[in-house]
């Protein structure tokens, strides 16, 4: 038992003001009308949905892409958003390291290539839509065969079976015949639907669709995950992640909602498989490199694991930002050769300033504000 | 995944009344001649003794002498070498943590293990839901298990969060609860998963004298709700106040057993406590 007591009154300095403003906005949401927070909610998704529209975002000055087409951009970043939206299951909640993620991901994606595609084996050529849910299935399947061995682990070594695991699914993604490594699958279908003109609405030239079908499906996922978190599950995977030996003495069937834990993430990560595949109408070997699973990791921890919107604002971000340097030059260098030098510093920066995340959770902002009292005790 | 554990048909708590004697013997948990080993240390060596239903049992013994060793052989974390722990007639070992609470034992821990970021409430429903059957399909589309699950849950946290006498902290973080709030709030999580038999595992350490005697009130409060307590203790003055009967564990052996005037007075417990019977704090 540490005591912690308030801290003596000091100036606040510059970096107090930053550390505080965050608080100060989540407190002043947290109280505010159920009405303002509707209208400021049904704001913010009517801006993203206006988002990739060239007529609305040529005002918005430095936010669009300069290297890349803004709307394609938006895309990826959309689908990092649903990713990161899934791991923070896994990690922010349960309190399980994963570390190949990106690894169902990929089970999702080629799920889809091999049953759709005219150059798979087994030519099923079956339609986009049908696929889908074979895809969801066949992922949380492949989480649940992961997680029946490994979830009896605990803490390192959950982190690097799982890290084996997404090695596995790619180097079978490039060495396996049928999986046809570097030469990929082609001609996956697009997502079906006409606009009265007979022009399909999932075309090639236009992402808008894909991006406001991604968004579409983040809303309703990030309903769904709510009301997880909001129950006995949810309850169930946060005193797991708090204390695993007091959780099972308290009736918790741990295993099990571990295992849930696994499936509900990889679910989501073969849905953004999926969608991924249905959009850009091809898929090899090279889409699924182990940096993505640290990327996506990163983000949820930079945004605040535990918590749904830091999941969402860090997926957002880190996947901008990333693309964000594509096409500025600085003394005649791309600086997008130098972008994870950038996203490491900023990391760096993240940690030394706000280690509990952009957005994290109201409890663990309550156990990092407890910490620095305890530290100022200390001095 | 399936929902395959199933409850043991424990009969709702039989509101038994706070009297039943405990010459009518009913056996609730019998630790049968157990032996555990570590290697050629040996923790337990042929402990042999019976709870009854209805009674308070201290469990003491100097430091070292295996208490918390018997006490997690009891909940299932060890398997006993030799021997073995039957609670309500079923064998323990070979069950899963969470069956044998289901079971109803519950027990609390001698260095606090709350769930540090969860609020005062949340803790204590975690408990309740050791008999909840919702999972993923009904939390996911709200059915109505959900709510009506939720909402049980609820009351019977606040109720207990109420007997115990932190309600007004309810939505505290545990992590932020004083010592003593947090030894309440154990004990509310312990008895929200309805135990027959709640173990509690030095509930007064690092207490003053006003709050063991606080703590005497709740103990013999929750014995009159029909719990059978088991009690490991320290304080000999605090198992001399409570308990009905005391088992005297030394060097993982039983060394005496009984009323506890009649263990304050054996030689043998004398001489382990190094002739001082009453070490009070």
């Amino acid at each position: 038992m540490t005591t912690t007591i308030d801290p003596p009154e000091r100036r606040e300095t510059a970096v107090d003001k930053l550390r505080n403003g965050r608080e100060a906005i989540s407190e002043r949401w947290h109280h505010a009308p159920r009405w303002v927070r509707w209208v400021l909610l049904v704001a913010v998704i009517a801006f993203f949905y206006a988002l990739p529209n060239k007529e609305f975002y040529q005002y918005l000055g430095p936010i669009p892409t300069p290297g890349a087409n803004f709307t394609q951009v938006m895309f990826t970043v959309s689908i990092y958003v649903l990713l990161a939206v899934g791991l923070n299951i896994v990690v922010g909640f349960a309190g399980l390291l994963d570390l190949g993620y990106f690894g169902f991901f990929a089970v999702g994606a080629y799920t889809v290539a091999v049953l759709t595609s005219p150059s798979s084996d087994i030519k099923t050529l079956w339609p986009w839509l049908l696929v889908v849910p074979i895809a969801i299935a066949l992922t949380m399947v492949s989480g649940v065969m992961l997680g029946t061995p490994t979830l009896r682990l605990r803490g390192d070594y959950l982190a690097l079976v799982t890290l084996g695991f997404a090695e596995m699914i790619r180097i079978a993604a490039v060495s396996s015949e049928f999986l046809k490594g570097q030469r990929g699958f082609n001609q996956i279908p697009h997502p079906p639907g006409q606009y009265a003109d007979g022009r399909p609405v999932f075309g090639v030239l236009d992402a808008r669709p894909y991006y406001w079908l991604v968004l579409t499906l983040i809303i309703l996922v990030v309903i769904g995950v709510r009301n997880l978190t909001h129950s006995r599950v949810g309850r169930a995977w946060i005193s797991i992640r708090e204390d695993e030996d007091a959780a099972q003495l308290m009736g918790v069937p741990t295993f099990k909602f571990k295992l849930w834990a696994f499936a509900s993430g990889a679910a989501i990560a073969g849905l953004a498989g999926a969608l991924f595949a249905g959009k850009q109408n091809f898929v090899n070997s090279q889409n699924f490199e182990l940096l993505n699973s640290i990327i996506i990791l990163a983000a949820v921890i930079f945004g605040g694991s535990g918590n749904i919107v830091g999941a969402i604002v860090g997926g957002g971000l880190v996947a901008y930002m990333i693309e964000r340097f594509r096409g500025i030059e600085l003394f005649g260098v791309e600086l997008y050769e130098y972008r994870f030098l950038f996203f490491g510093l900023v990391l760096v920066v993240m940690m030394i300033f706000r280690p509990q995340g952009l957005i994290p959770n109201r409890r663990r902002a309550a156990e990092f504000k407890d910490r620095r009292k305890e530290v100022i005790v200390g001095e | 995944m399936s929902d395959t554990e199933q409850t043991p048909a424990v009969p709702a708590q039989a509101p038994a009344p706070a009297v039943e004697t405990v010459d009518q013997r009913e056996p609730l948990l019998e630790v049968d001649h157990v032996t555990l080993r570590f290697g050629g240390v040996v923790a337990l060596n042929d402990v042999d003794f019976t709870l009854y239903k209805g009674e308070i049992l201290g469990l003491i013994g100097p430091n070292g002498a295996g208490k918390t060793t018997c006490f997690n052989a009891m909940t299932g974390i060890y398997q006993p070498t030799e021997g073995q722990i039957r609670f309500r007639g079923e064998k323990i070992s070979g069950k899963k943590r969470h069956q044998i609470t289901r079971m109803g034992m519950a027990r609390t821990f001698q260095n606090i293990r709350l769930f540090p970021e969860m609020t005062a409430l949340e803790n204590v429903q975690v408990g309740a839901d050791a008999h909840h059957k919702t999972s993923v399909i009904s939390a996911l589309l709200r059915l109505p298990r959900h709510w009506k699950e939720e909402r049980e849950g609820r009351e019977k946290a606040e109720r207990l969060l109420e007997f115990v006498g932190i309600r007004s902290r309810m939505h505290e973080f545990a992590r932020n609860l004083s010592y003593g709030e947090q030894r309440r709030l154990e004990i509310a999580r312990a008895l929200a998963t309805d135990p027959v038999l709640l173990c509690l595992d030095e509930p007064a350490a690092g207490f003053n004298p006003a709050e063991k005697e606080e703590l005497l009130q709740l103990i013999r409060q929750i014995r009159d709700t029909g719990v059978t307590v088991l009690l490991i203790e320290h304080d000999m003055r605090l198992v001399m106040g409570v308990t009905d009967r005391i088992v005297v564990l030394e060097f993982g052996k039983k060394i005496a057993e009984g009323l506890p005037a009649e263990v304050r007075d054996n030689p043998k417990v004398i001489a382990a406590y190094l002739g001082v019977p009453d070490d009070a704090a």
